[in-house]
């Protein structure tokens, strides 16, 4: 922080003797004032919309609630009857196959393009822009464009793989091959996640795979023992970053199933019946939060599922903090 | 760790700008490591760009040619966009899209700049604590607080509208707080200073000194914030499903086969109609995208 800052913050803190003269303490106000002006609306919109639905969803997991009439006390009713859900036991299970097998996929393609474009010369710049292009696509779009893609009949990847005598899957109308569908639609998607990585291999100094191609270390021995403790931070980040996202993993999902099933998604009471598709295979953690409460009406059952999606995401944003220099407070 | 590339809001899909063009490596290559890296980079371009050209060649064939497994379409029918704008309710998706959009934005940096402005320059007590408050609105999922807002919403009878995403923006977005933050943290304190001394009030000093020189922060941030609206499907489905007349692009094409009883030539339309633009803004912008990024160094 800049001195005259400093200092001015020093002669308004109480108990500075200096800050005791009436010319310093009207200031001191009017700084204040100044201050709130300039976060008071962000401030309205932290109670309103963060602290008061956190509180809020708290209470409503303890009760019966239906949004037409006034929530009826429950106890831990909701909570005890999540270990009964069969759906969400599905639902949980998908969102876990998606963290352990969607979340690495992404870290590694991620790494694997950042590597490729960073040993790439003058081309490097048309490649890198193709390879990003996807990440701009909107999501319903991505989905959409991936259901006509991979359909299972006439779609073009499986007339492609028939020109070869292969029999293509039938994809995102196959319970066994939904996900794997999803998790191609994600490593299209890559873009961003490569860039990190990009970002973060171009800040190895070059001196460094220098020194050790000196001391004879072949391409592999440079890239484990220089490049890649180099990459740890970032690697572990984006690997948290990842599982915070992928745990409100919803629009793609959402979209895939209701146009690989041919319906159409209304909302409210129809989804019930097509998210999922096929047989609840594409049905994660958050899908089901909104099936439950929209399309049920079972809202106090929706927060109590919310709480514990708050309670498994906080717990990971603490990893997040602990890890990320740019997350910490200090302005300076 | 570069702010921008917070992947946590990747939800947001907001478009990072590539880093700055590779650095010389020193080549001592042979002819044949050259081939194979290039064959791989070709194959990857070609399972990147395969799904934009199957689309945009899809949008251009017959109704029944698109139920073929014909790729190239026998004959050209530029009238299907012709067709998603005359018989399907597009235009009325294309305008709340730009309505939310654009609305949005303009209230997120009328409300985001001064909060990150106090956040990154001003000293005073609770900094850190609302800090940290704004990183977790940032990273959490925003299923958690759903029930809870939209009752919220539905006591005051805006659901079925726009106006629960919004009016929120009013009150500043935790992302572009954030982003805003670390783009000003990058501004020098001399120039506040000089500014200071000159008499000028803090407002002044937002106004006169830093949004100048922030204006490519604020310009990356109001594209990542319409981008992130255009795209935006949880939010318009959670709050427009009921009421047609207000739904988003994203939405309109999520159930527009069914709902316009039309095979995918249209369909594919439909979806070049959400795509085009947001590639065209990127394809102009990106020069300013990379500009504000590397200018302003959004290192923390």
């Amino acid at each position: 922080m800049a001195t005259t800052m400093a200092t001015r913050h020093a002669a308004t803190r109480p108990g500075n003797p200096r800050s005791r003269r009436p010319g310093a303490t009207r200031r001191r106000t009017r700084q204040r004032l100044t201050i709130l002006s300039f976060i008071a609306p962000a401030l309205i919109g932290i109670v309103i919309f963060f602290v008061y639905p956190l509180i809020s969803a708290l209470y409503f997991s303890f009760t019966k609630f239906n949004l037409l009439t006034p929530p009826e006390f429950v106890g831990l009713r909701n909570y005890q009857n999540m270990f009964h859900d069969t759906n969400l036991i599905k639902a949980s299970e998908n969102t876990i196959w998606l963290v352990l097998v969607m979340v690495p996929a992404q870290v590694l393609f991620g790494l694997g393009t950042g590597i490729l474009l960073v040993t790439m010369k003058r081309s490097a710049t048309i490649y890198r822009t193709i390879f990003y292009l996807p990440a701009l696509v909107p999501p319903v779009a991505g989905a959409l464009a991936f259901v006509y893609v991979l359909k299972p009949g006439t779609g073009p990847v499986n007339a492609l793989l028939a020109n070869f005598g292969i029999e293509g899957p039938q994809w995102f109308n196959d319970p066994a091959w939904a996900k794997p569908s999803l998790t191609l639609l994600a490593l299209w998607g890559i873009g961003n996640t490569m860039v990190i990585f990009l970002a973060a291999l171009l800040d190895v100094p070059v001196s460094l795979h220098e020194a050790a191609a000196l001391d004879g270390a072949n391409a592999w021995q440079r890239f484990r023992h220089v490049t890649l403790p180099m990459l740890s931070p970032v690697i572990v980040f984006s690997t948290i970053t990842g599982i915070i996202t992928t745990l409100q993993f919803f629009t793609e999902a959402a979209v895939a199933a209701s146009a690989a099933s041919g319906q159409a998604t209304n909302g409210g009471n129809s989804v019930s019946t097509l998210f999922g598709y096929p047989e609840g295979s594409t049905f994660t953690y958050p899908l089901w939060l909104y099936v439950k409460g929209f399309g049920y009406n079972q809202m106090g059952y929706a927060s109590a599922m919310a709480i514990v999606l708050f309670v498994v995401a906080f717990a990971i944003i603490l990893l997040v903090l602990k890890r990320s220099k740019s997350f910490s407070g200090e302005a300076s | 760790m570069t702010a921008l590339a917070t992947p946590a809001r990747s939800h947001r899909r907001a478009p990072v700008p590539p880093p700055r063009p590779v650095r010389k490596r020193r080549s001592k290559e042979g002819p044949l490591l050259f081939i194979a890296r290039h064959s791989v980079a070709i194959a990857l371009s070609m399972m990147f760009l395969a799904p934009f050209l199957f689309i945009l060649l899809t949008s251009f064939m017959t109704n029944t040619q698109s139920l073929t497994s014909n790729y190239w379409p026998t004959s050209w029918h530029p009238e299907n966009y012709i067709a998603v704008f005359r018989k399907t309710d597009m235009p009325k998706y294309l305008w709340n899209t730009v309505l939310y959009a654009g609305l949005g934005t303009i209230f997120t940096i009328m409300s985001s700049v001064p909060a990150a402005y106090a956040l990154a320059k001003l000293q005073w007590r609770g900094r850190q604590l609302m800090f940290l408050v704004v990183i977790c609105m940032m990273l959490l999922p925003p299923q958690i607080t759903t029930v809870p807002l939209y009752s919220l919403w539905a006591t005051y009878g805006l659901t079925g509208s726009l106006w629960p995403l919004i009016l929120p923006t009013l009150f500043g977005d935790a992302f572009s707080i954030f982003l805003l933050r670390q783009f000003m943290l990058t501004i020098p304190n001399e120039y506040l200073d000089a500014a200071r001394v000159d008499g000028c009030g803090e407002w002044r000093t937002l106004f006169k000194v830093i949004w100048p020189m922030a204006r490519p922060g604020i310009a990356a941030t109001a594209m990542f914030q319409f981008f992130y609206a255009w795209n935006d499907y949880y939010g318009p489905f959670l709050y427009t499903s009921e009421n047609q007349d207000n739904w988003t692009i994203s939405l309109g094409i999520a159930s527009f086969r069914t709902l316009h009883a039309v095979a995918w030539n249209l369909v594919t339309a439909a979806t070049v109609f959400a795509i085009a633009p947001v590639l065209i803004v990127f394809f102009f912008a990106q020069k300013a995208f990379v500009q504000g990024v590397t200018l302003t160094g959004v290192k923390g």
